[in-house]
């Protein structure tokens, strides 16, 4: 894609494309990665709820897989999920490793 | 054909932003610049307006309601002074960068410390480059004037950027004069309906503002502000044409005083361009080619204008309201600019004058032109930058 010149910049900075955020991905953000482990999961949904970065996909009613391209390695998922007797559906692991 | 009445430059501009009829108007107090404020509460409250009031807690919470207010899609105001304006500072810069047609009247008044209340230039040059454009008022007649024509520079499609409209606290805002209204109808015709340009209550055209811009595209706005800023002298003049067409009055992005053949000039603004004038006459009369000019728009600068209408001087004194301390005053900064465009350059000299209110008289005019007269026969310059008026 051609950079934007000045010249066709919307005024005042205003974004008139609504949901154009999707397309900034910030995974690459991350140091700690979100690593689910299904077979600890109750899907009580604590997880989609906290998340602030809308990374967690729901489907009918069911959590699944991590959206890597926006979660930023918050944790936030990994505090909040209460497990299945005292183990954790959710691990976060050092990026790298 | 207008109503002819006596009244102040605060009541005139109150009564130009009634007629303005704007959705919202966040309204804080300050010290000369109340009583505009206060008689547009009247307004509201006696249902002559279909504005919304916001009462904030302060000049910092009134311009950031008006930027939300704007952006939302409506025609909105606020004015204020002195300190006022300087605690707005950081959100002048939001209202422009995000292109809102804010229009402000500012009763110019100087800034502490020491805490003083008079006028002076201090307040408005401050906020030179925020980005707003600048119009400014020798008497209630033009402030009133300016105010009608700010909604229509502000809010034309191709500018988009909000206006101060300044004039001279106490002198202007506080004296009565007499003075020519518009019709309400005509008044409104001139000025016409607001329309909004990306309103964030259009529900079904989403936009959002102030997305965070890094070193990728940061410059590229500013290079297409500063394009904007060079459109805006010929929305100027047309809205004047059409304001002229109306009215009779006649305004330029500067006043040309007696300047064709002038060999000594004055640069000055506001109320004591006013006073000026006398002594030029007065100078006229013995036979000394002396003239002045006084800016109207000072941003954007009219710098090639300025620089053709100074061309035949040989000295010019650019009178300054207000200080850098330690530099020369702004205007003369800026006329310095505008005269090195000429082959021909006159020699410039810098007075400061009437900080804090000090009357600036006749007779402070007749020894600056009396020694602009000395130079321009090939006297030495005795000093570049000097206070007058000042007790020594």
């Amino acid at each position: 894609m051609k950079p934007k010149g000045w010249r066709g910049l919307p005024p005042g900075s205003v974004v008139t494309e609504p949901g154009s955020a999707a397309r900034f991905k910030t995974g690459s953000w991350r140091t700690f990665k979100p690593v689910w482990i299904p077979e600890h999961c109750i899907q009580c949904l604590f997880c989609w709820m906290y998340c602030p970065d809308m990374a967690i996909k729901v489907k009918d009613g069911k959590r699944e897989a991590f959206d890597y391209d926006y979660c930023k390695g918050c944790g936030i998922c990994a505090r909040e999920c209460p497990g299945k007797k005292g183990h954790k559906a959710i691990a976060m692991e050092e990026e790298g490793k | 054909m207008g109503k002819i009445v006596a009244v102040t430059g605060n009541e005139a501009v109150a009564n130009a932003l009634r007629q303005a009829n704007p959705d919202v108007c966040a309204a804080y107090p300050i010290t000369p610049a109340t009583d505009i404020m206060q008689r547009f509460s009247g307004y509201v409250a006696d249902g002559l307006v279909r504005t919304e009031l916001i009462l904030v807690e302060s000049e910092h919470s009134a311009m950031s309601a008006c930027v939300g207010a704007s952006a939302a899609g409506g025609r909105v105001i606020t004015a204020t002074s002195s300190q006022g304006l300087a605690l707005m500072w950081e959100i002048l810069f939001i209202a422009a960068g995000d292109r809102l047609p804010i229009v402000m009247p500012l009763v110019n008044r100087a800034l502490s410390a020491p805490i003083n209340i008079h006028a002076d230039h201090s307040d408005g040059m401050g906020a030179r480059d925020t980005g707003w454009i600048q119009l400014w008022s020798e008497n209630a007649q033009e402030a009133y004037d300016n105010t009608l024509q700010a909604f229509r520079v502000a809010e034309h499609m191709d500018i988009r950027l909000p206006v101060m409209v300044c004039m001279d606290g106490f002198i202007i805002s506080h004296c009565v004069e007499r003075l020519e209204y518009l019709e309400d109808d005509e008044a409104r015709r001139f000025m016409g309906e607001y329309a909004p340009l990306h309103p964030l209550l259009d529900i079904e055209h989403p936009v959002s503002y102030g997305p965070l811009i890094l070193s990728d595209l940061y410059m590229e706005y500013k290079r297409a502000h500063d394009d904007v800023m060079a459109k805006v002298s010929n929305v100027v003049l047309d809205v004047a044409a059409d304001f002229e067409r109306i009215t009779g009055r006649k305004y330029g992005l500067f006043e040309s005083y007696r300047l064709d053949d002038a060999e000594i000039a004055l640069v000055i603004l506001n109320s004591a361009a006013g006073t000026a004038k006398d002594t030029v006459d007065e100078f006229r009369a013995r036979g000394i080619k002396a003239g002045l000019l006084k800016p109207r728009l000072f941003r954007p600068f009219p710098y090639k204008g300025v620089a053709d209408a100074l061309k035949t001087a040989k000295a010019v004194c650019v009178m300054d309201r207000a200080d850098s301390f330690g530099g020369f005053g702004p205007m003369h900064m800026e006329i310095a600019s505008a005269l090195m465009m000429n082959d021909r350059k006159p020699v410039l000299i810098n007075k400061i004058y009437g900080l804090g209110g000090r009357d600036f008289l006749p007779e402070h005019a007749e020894h600056v032109l009396s020694e602009l007269s000395d130079i321009a026969k090939g006297g030495k310059v005795r000093t570049f930058k000097e206070y007058i008026g000042v007790k020594e």
